[in-house]
């Protein structure tokens, strides 16, 4: 028997019982569409996380408070669970390092903010001159916080635009005075809209000289210390001395964690490759559950067409022929239910990326080979059953129909 | 052509053992036309599915065309039904949603012939049985007659050295039931050997060979 013909004879009786088809053809196509789907969302998770993390920049070191175990993010660096203060004058020490080009203090806390009679909360951000090159941020209007000695309490703040327009609506934010908390301090900058980075929208802060902002907090502990190096090459030198160098500042004790961007990076794509394999093994379950569906249908099928499959045994159809003809029959099913779950999940998937411009979900390659693949042997695993079933009837019973 | 040698067909009922085929001795030579007669139950569609190699002998040996097909393994047994035999069925077994033409050159695609060789044989048989106007009709679309007509042309396709018709004409009207009849004797008249399982003692009477059977043996065997 010739390729095409065991084709076309599968195709006839697909579109023969068509009721039976179609319910197939749902079934396999939504199993196929759900594991693209949800690899699509998972990976897109991944590359949002991924863009979030460059905007940091790279060659950079951060440092934070607490000593942590383990490498990598833990609760404690998450929470700023201390022993021991992290200090300017710390940071300052850190400045010697010949690798070092650029440093930020880093000082977090939440304040209101008023102008007039308007308030909202913000995040207030303590920091120097440097933060703005370090995170590669842009300013809209005016300037950043001056480049004076860190120690220098000035009453000026960089807003962010969201705030400007939430405080100031129509009017003119540049050279106006907000109170933050106790004091008051005249607006020198906004931020573009683009600085956007981890748990922190740059246009909802509010950024102050860093001994203004441990003034406003009432601490003399830093969040974070971010230091940005030459090159990479030089990042391991200063990582070593900047350990060194806080630990014989800390009386020898070693109480901070440094961290680079690849070591969060990586443990952040790490967890989300994790998760989204996981989804795709659980819609992968989805598939096998679809193919058990064809097992059953194409059992009910055979047993429908016995008197069909006894007629080509006595029209010299032997075991395998018969056998080909139903695992094709299965193939063609899984296949047709394959390509259009496919053609579901990639467009599902750009409605995604419609709906959610952040959100780069595009099912990754891997996901789209292994949903067809797995669609396609578990159609035709699940068919050998049946198929076998049909090959073994005897024709002279199967002609009478049982 | 055709040559059972002390053939026995058992089959296990419960507890009991059946004798369908008690020691069958039978030759049939080429282009002969042979009725087989008798009451239900009395071994003669056993014996045609036994001759069409459907069903396997308990003992004994068949020959067709000096081929032992008792040694035929399942791939040669499909072959020898493919090439040799010709079923024609009280009930047709058109497959519903074929048309005529695609039902009649099943068999050809069963052998793996190519569609272009295929064609010209489907019209030729659709042809001769006068189908050739009812080719993309489906089977629900004709009439009994037709249907049977179109099994014929199935039958024949391959162009077997026998055929076997099991009651080809229970499920006519007495009209259709002569067409099919007149249909297969033309068949016959050119040389095809056709073997008509029936209980018409009418349709019995046509053929000049009548084979009688009761409780699976050949009582008795009439040349007129």
């Amino acid at each position: 028997m010739i390729s095409s013909d065991i084709i076309f004879y599968g195709w006839q009786s697909l579109k023969g019982y068509r009721a039976r088809t179609l319910l197939m053809l749902l079934a396999m196509s939504i199993s196929v569409a759900s594991v693209l789907l949800l690899t699509a969302l998972g990976e897109g998770a991944r590359r949002y996380v991924n863009n979030e993390f460059s905007s940091l920049g790279t060659n950079l070191i951060i440092v934070i408070p607490g000593r942590n175990e383990t490498s990598g993010v833990g609760l404690s660096s998450m929470m700023g669970v201390t022993p021991r203060d992290l200090t300017l004058e710390d940071a300052r020490a850190l400045t010697r390092h010949r690798a070092v080009t650029r440093i930020a203090p880093l000082n977090v806390g939440a304040v209101e903010a008023s102008w007039q009679n308007r308030k909202r909360e913000i995040t207030l951000l303590g920091s120097t001159h440097d933060l703005l090159p370090l995170r590669h941020w842009e300013l809209d209007a005016g300037q950043f916080l001056p480049d004076l000695d860190w120690d220098r309490a000035t009453p000026v703040c960089v807003i962010g635009k969201k705030i400007r327009d939430e405080l100031f609506g129509a009017h003119a934010a540049l050279g106006q005075w907000i109170r933050l908390g106790q004091n008051r301090y005249r607006v020198i900058g906004i931020m573009a809209s683009e600085g956007r980075s981890i748990g922190m929208d740059v246009q909802e802060t509010v950024i102050i000289p860093v001994a203004s902002a441990q003034a406003l907090l009432n601490t003399p502990s830093l969040f974070r210390i971010m230091i940005e190096t030459k090159s990479r090459a030089t990042m391991q030198g200063v990582i070593d001395f900047t350990v060194d160098t806080l630990r014989e500042r800390h009386h020898g004790e070693e109480d901070v964690t440094v961290i680079t961007q690849d070591a969060v990076l990586q443990t952040f794509d790490n967890i989300l490759a994790t998760l989204t394999y996981a989804v795709a093994g659980i819609a992968a379950i989805s598939l096998v559950v679809a193919g058990i569906l064809i097992m059953n249908v194409m059992l009910v099928a055979v047993s429908q067409r016995i008197a069909e499959i006894g007629l080509l045994k006595a029209l010299g159809a032997s075991r395998r022929k018969i056998l080909l003809l139903i695992l094709t029959e299965a193939m063609l099913l899984s296949l047709l239910g394959a390509a259009i779950g496919f053609i579901i999940g990639m467009t599902g998937s750009w409605g995604i990326r419609i709906a959610l411009p952040e959100f780069e979900a595009y099912p990754p390659l891997w996901a789209m080979l292994a949903s067809l693949l797995v669609a396609l042997v578990t159609g035709l695993l699940f068919s050998l059953l049946p198929a076998r079933k049909a090959a073994r009837l005897d024709p002279v019973n199967a002609l009478q129909g049982h | 052509m055709i040559r059972l040698k002390n053939i026995h067909r058992d089959f296990q009922v419960g507890d009991q053992s059946v004798h369908a085929l008690d020691d069958i001795n039978l030759q049939i030579t080429a282009g002969e036309y042979v009725s087989v007669m008798g009451p239900s139950g009395s071994g003669k569609s056993t014996l045609l599915n036994l001759i069409g190699i459907l069903d396997h002998a308990s003992s004994g040996q068949y020959f067709l065309n000096d081929q032992n097909v008792t040694d035929m393994d399942e791939q040669q047994e499909s072959r020898a039904r493919n090439q040799h035999i010709g079923f024609v069925f009280q009930s047709f077994h058109l497959i519903p949603r074929l048309t005529a033409a695609e039902n009649i050159e099943l068999p050809l695609v069963l052998a793996g012939m190519p569609p272009n060789q295929r064609k010209h044989r489907v019209d030729e048989a659709m042809q001769s049985l006068g189908l050739i106007d009812r080719a993309h009709h489906t089977p629900d679309q004709l009439s009994g007659g037709q249907r049977q007509r179109v099994a014929i042309a199935r039958a024949t396709i391959t162009e077997p050295s026998v055929i076997l018709a099991d009651e080809p004409t229970g499920n006519l009207d007495q009209k259709s039931g002569i067409e099919v009849i007149d249909t297969l004797e033309a068949l016959n008249d050119k040389g095809i050997t056709l073997i008509v399982v029936t209980h018409d003692p009418q349709l019995g009477k046509r053929s000049p060979r009548s084979l009688g059977m009761v409780d699976g043996r050949i009582e008795s065997d009439e040349s007129a």
